[in-house]
């Protein structure tokens, strides 16, 4: 009873959430009814609204036609591998930001900040030099490179752990003849592992759907995953199924990462706006 | 000995803890971009040995380009055309969420799966819903009587999709950063407006909007510099063609820039291109930043 008095004094509010929600839900689940179809089926007045049973015979056919399980283990590489580094020097960087004290702190962080707003794709006729200089062409060498380190995690993780480290701790270990990196070790390390986590999945997700540089440096045969999907979605005429197969597959994990643990990147998302 | 060991440990050690963020951001971030200006003062193609130096050549060759300028207005229009809904529904979308609703989390996740879903999926999954031939959105028309639109072809219809996809990807996360803003804002303030009688939109336009203005600051810019490097989407919305459609009619600049470089390999003139860009970014960026702060005078 309560329950439905609550809902029925609002229902403006619960309707336009439901409005939303089904806007940002619909081209997800179109997708997969696309994904089941086959393409004489797209065609029909009205459309089909609900999957049809062509899903395990799409599924073959994107991996015949593009190396889809390589794009998949080489985005699997490239995702975890940049996700360990920027968490990893976003927590030392972010500890030395938020506790230690040294010359010239201020200015680096403002530093820091000033670049979570530079355009640095537009760097990217120069990083392909380098990586063609370096012979890294058509290698995840070059795709990790670039994001190797990210300003938002430096000030994601400042922000959480000025306000997680008790200093009076830090200063205890001090006086008992802690180095510092023994304290980053036995001290830092354990409180910072919830925001690491939720950085963790922000960068994971972040790599996982990088596209245009891998676009540049990769090639079709030796692609990740947003590489494959494009190359599906390239030519003059669409293969409807095939091509939304292949997306779903590509987003059906993230998905469901995002659905189990969607709750952390919440938060994660809205601290720190709060702190920007 | 022990002393100057830990004295130095102490001196010395952040700067070891910020050196890989700084090193590798200077190497494969700040540099790349500083070195943009440079390779746009030469004639520097991939195919070509000699890359002589020809000061401004390149910029002045693209104020004369009419594809420049047609890719820079697409740009705009697309920007414009994106940003402006998108940030209006996050406003509201917040508005609605910030209240006490039944099974918060779920109304969270639900709204932000738009952006966990990859740029290149969006613009695919769209570029479906907008065929001409296929899609559901000329299939819903067609129920009001609207005649099937060739999306594709047009230059207004074709930013309208792209607009779109981007409006879809990025409204909910809006709405978060804003929610997370409009939290901060005490209760006392909403219910003593509640007595005085005001409504849920008068209360959103005289307390929220007002409270949470740096927070807009933040989107209108971050979306700014996001929205005017573009590039993914109207790629595949043409099917991978560099130029944006049959006439350029969705070519934006970074799709420009990326025909310039990789399909015609002038790293030059693609740096020239890139260069140009980054400038008009922080100019529109500034222009942001004044023009809302000459609102919150006013």
């Amino acid at each position: 009873m309560g329950k439905l008095e609550r809902i029925r004094k609002r229902p403006l509010v619960y309707l336009t959430l439901i409005a939303f929600m089904f806007f940002s839900t619909f081209p997800l689940y179109w997708s997969v009814v696309v994904a089941s179809m086959d393409n004489s089926a797209l065609g029909r007045v009205p459309p089909p609204l609900v999957p049809g049973s062509h899903l395990f015979e799409n599924i073959k056919r994107v991996f015949d036609t593009v190396p889809f399980g390589l794009a998949m283990a080489n985005s699997l590489v490239v995702s975890a591998v940049i996700t360990f580094s920027v968490v990893l020097f976003a927590t030392l960087a972010g500890f030395a930001f938020a506790k230690l004290r040294f010359r010239g702190r201020p200015m680096l962080y403002v530093a820091v900040i000033v670049t979570m707003m530079v355009p640095t794709q537009l760097g990217i006729i120069p990083l392909y030099l380098i990586m063609a200089e370096a012979q890294l062409i058509d290698t995840l060498y070059a795709v990790i490179a670039p994001s190797l380190v990210s300003a938002f995690g430096v000030f994601f993780m400042t922000q959480y752990l000025s306000g997680a480290v008790p200093t009076e701790l830090l200063e205890a270990g001090r006086a008992d003849g802690c180095t510092t990196l023994r304290l980053f070790w036995h001290v830092v390390l354990p409180i910072a592992r919830p925001a690491a986590a939720v950085l963790g999945m922000l960068t994971f997700m972040t790599a996982w759907n990088d596209f245009f540089w891998p676009l540049v440096v990769l090639t079709p045969e030796n692609p990740t995953v947003q590489i494959s999907l494009s190359t599906l979605a390239s030519g003059y005429i669409t293969d409807y199924a095939l091509t939304l197969t292949g997306t779903a597959l590509a987003t059906m994990p993230l998905i469901v990462v995002f659905a189990l643990l969607g709750k952390h990147v919440i938060s994660g998302i809205m601290q720190g706006a709060i702190k920007g | 000995m022990r002393n100057s060991l830990h004295r130095f440990d102490v001196k010395a050690s952040p700067y070891f803890y910020i050196s890989p963020f700084f090193i590798l951001f200077g190497l494969l971030g700040l540099f790349p971009l500083l070195y943009t200006a440079w390779v746009s003062l030469h004639e520097w193609s991939l195919l070509e040995e000699a890359r002589p130096y020809i000061g401004l050549e390149n910029y002045t060759e693209l104020l004369k380009d009419p594809f420049f300028w047609n890719a820079l207005g697409n740009t705009i229009s697309i920007w414009v055309l994106s940003t402006v809904p998108q940030l209006i529904l996050a406003l509201l979308l917040a508005h609605v969420l910030n209240s006490r609703l039944r099974g918060e989390t779920f109304w969270r996740t639900g709204l932000l799966l738009p952006n966990i879903t990859s740029v290149v999926a969006v613009a695919i999954i769209f570029g479906q819903l907008f065929s001409r031939d296929y899609g559901i959105v000329n299939w819903i028309l067609g129920l009001f009587g609207g005649g099937h639109i060739d999306w594709n072809a047009g230059t207004a219809t074709s930013h309208v999709a792209i607009s779109a996809m981007v409006i879809w990807r990025w409204t909910g996360y809006n709405a978060l950063i804003y929610l997370a803003a409009m939290q901060a804002v005490p209760d006392s303030m909403h219910e003593a407006a509640i007595i005085d009688g005001a409504s849920s939109m008068q209360r959103l336009r005289k307390i929220t909007i007002p409270s949470i203005r740096p927070t807009i600051i933040f989107t209108v810019i971050v979306s700014t510099i996001g929205g005017l490097q573009i590039l993914a989407e109207p790629l595949l919305f043409g099917r991978g063609s560099l130029t944006g459609g049959s006439d350029r009619q969705f070519q934006t600049l970074a799709l420009y820039l990326y025909e310039n470089g990789f399909g015609h390999f002038d790293f030059g003139y693609a740096s020239a291109t890139a260069w140009l860009m980054f400038l008009i970014i922080a100019f529109i960026a500034a222009i942001n930043f004044l023009f809302i702060r000459l609102i919150r005078r006013g």
